[in-house]
């Protein structure tokens, strides 16, 4: 395990005084030493964007903490859900007296510790709504969509959430947005290597070289299909044959695209995946409005790289184009 | 030799916390086959901190259980903070202020920290999961007492069924959090939760035995 850290049972403390030392500018600590919040926040009469999960995912979640973003974000160990107390000190950090919208990812922990969060802030009159993230196709058969887990599309739906707080939409409207924002969004991933918590020391599953895993999760959950690595234009019509019809998508819509590499893979190799998918998707008629390229959401150091597709109606095109700063998505009028 | 004495019996928990440390590395090998390995480095944590909250702890149960619960959720998350930690509070709430512990009123604490589960969670009997310990466990301890037979030979009597149950859920397909995935995969190994769990109510029957009165 060549890596770059101290004590591995205390990489998420670690790293998380290196973002706060970094990103002065943005971001905040709180009383709770695992949230996190924008600098600025709570800010009153705006509804209060939060999310949370496990580290692992980088930069998520706390990356995408920002101007007209993330209000705050409770963080877990490594692959492991954060507490509920953390959910709640999250809730209580981005509360603005209007209401929290807790946006965040189809994962039992989070369920469960987000459940009892929003008990427990129930008990001082302080409401919490959420939407659970739910766009990776391959987790589960379209008519068990409620149990696909939540990836890279929860990006699109914080940078959805957290325009239309900003636009001074009350917390119904706010929920109703970033539920439309995911129920339009759908993601796949194919991992290429194993990645290692430093606290087990050794990697979570194994794919032999020159092997790939179609539909593997950010925790090594498994796929659908293993086998043999193909060159990048067989992966983008793989990947865009598995999305594109599970909405779906078809001639004339308009989309935001977000191709996002797990940790190892170099950057240059997701432009070329992206190449092609941008050529499939003019073929079908299809315009991308807002292409994001880049390591937007990770797995420690997976190879691979994840494809999230949403379609944009006349209100998400204009709230995935509203002007945001934050470390992982920063976004400028144009 | 029908009861505890809550107000003594504290030293229960500091019992529980070293089983769950003594077994870290083995929950976290059992949770590597189908997990990701960090069962028993999160238990450890949560109950070595529980500990450390307690001290010497020669005060009451209840207040032990509570302060666990309470530790459990704030201090581990993943599932098993939310899950363990509301067990041992709704535990110590059934407990409360009752002077002594009889094993009419150990089940109905751990019935009321089984509904608790279910609540937060949506996993049913054969899932792979914890219950398929604890239901079991409980339903043993029920028919010993509605046998009549005494406090000790009912702990006797959930030990070894919560044992059965712990390795019922090898030949289980997890239905449930991050292991259903796997499928058929999932078969064959036991389960992370339910193995802790075993443990956590076997090390209670014997603290609880070793302090009738």
């Amino acid at each position: 395990m060549n890596r770059i850290i101290n004590n591995p049972d205390e990489v998420v403390e670690d790293a998380l005084r290196g973002y706060l030392r970094a990103h002065q500018d943005l971001l905040a600590s709180t009383d709770n030493p695992r949230v996190i919040r924008e600098r600025s926040a709570p800010r009153q009469g705006k509804v209060g964007i939060v999310t949370g999960g496990g580290s692992g995912p980088e930069p998520a979640f706390l990356g995408y903490i920002g101007e007209n973003m993330i209000d705050a974000v409770a963080i877990g160990e490594i692959f492991s859900s954060p507490t509920a107390k953390s959910f709640h000190d999250a809730f209580v950090a981005a509360d603005g007296g209007c209401g929290v919208a807790c946006l965040y990812g189809n994962y039992a922990g989070d369920n469960m510790n987000v459940k009892m969060a929003i008990r427990q802030a129930a008990a001082h009159g302080l409401t919490v709504k959420t939407v659970v993230a739910n766009d990776d196709v391959p987790s589960a058969p379209k008519d068990e969509r409620a149990k696909r887990r939540g990836v890279a599309g929860e990006i699109l739906m914080w940078k959805v959430g957290g325009a239309k707080a900003a636009e001074g939409a009350d917390l119904d409207a706010v929920i109703a947005t970033a539920q439309k924002a995911i129920d339009n969004t759908r993601s796949i991933g194919i991992g290429l290597t194993p990645c290692t918590i430093p606290a087990v020391g050794k990697p979570n599953f194994s794919i032999a070289d020159g092997m790939m895993e179609v539909g593997i999760g950010h925790h090594g959950e498994p796929g659908i299909e293993v086998g043999p690595i193909r060159p990048a234009r067989e992966l983008a019509d793989l990947m865009l044959d598995a999305i594109l019809p599970d909405l779906p998508f078809g001639e004339g819509d308009n989309v935001a695209v977000l191709v996002s590499g797990l940790g190892a893979t170099p950057v240059m190799e997701l432009y070329i995946l992206y190449d092609h998918i941008a050529e499939v998707l003019a073929s079908h008629n299809i315009t991308v409005r807002h292409p994001f390229v880049g390591n937007y959401f990770t797995s420690l150091e997976m190879m691979g790289v994840t494809l999230t597709v949403m379609k944009l109606d006349e209100e998400l095109d204009r709230l995935v184009g509203m002007p945001a700063h934050s470390i992982g998505l920063t976004k400028v009028a144009r | 030799m029908s009861h505890v004495v809550l107000a003594t019996a504290g030293g229960v928990v500091l019992a529980l916390a070293d089983t769950i440390n003594a077994n870290r590395a083995w929950l976290s090998e059992i949770d590597g086959a189908i997990g990701d390995g960090d069962h028993g480095i999160n238990m450890s944590k949560g109950f070595s901190l529980a500990a450390a909250a307690l001290g010497k702890a020669d005060g009451g149960l209840s207040a032990a259980f509570q302060t666990l619960g309470d530790t459990l959720l704030s201090g581990i998350g993943g599932s098993m903070g939310p899950l363990y930690g509301s067990f041992f509070l709704d535990l110590a709430a059934t407990l409360g202020t009752a002077a002594t512990l009889d094993a009419p009123l150990l089940s109905r604490g751990l019935h009321a920290g089984l509904a608790s589960l279910e609540d937060l969670g949506s996993a049913k009997l054969g899932d792979k999961t914890l219950l398929d310990t604890l239901i079991p466990a409980l339903t043993a301890l029920d028919a010993a007492i509605a046998a009549g037979a005494d406090f000790a030979t009912a702990l006797d009597a959930m030990s070894a069924a919560a044992e059965a149950g712990r390795d019922s859920t090898k030949d289980l397909v997890a239905k449930i959090g991050r292991a259903a995935r796997l499928g058929e995969r999932s078969r064959g190994v036991l389960d992370a939760g339910a193995a802790s769990c075993c443990l956590i109510l076997q090390t209670l029957a014997e603290a609880l035995k070793q302090r009738l009165a």
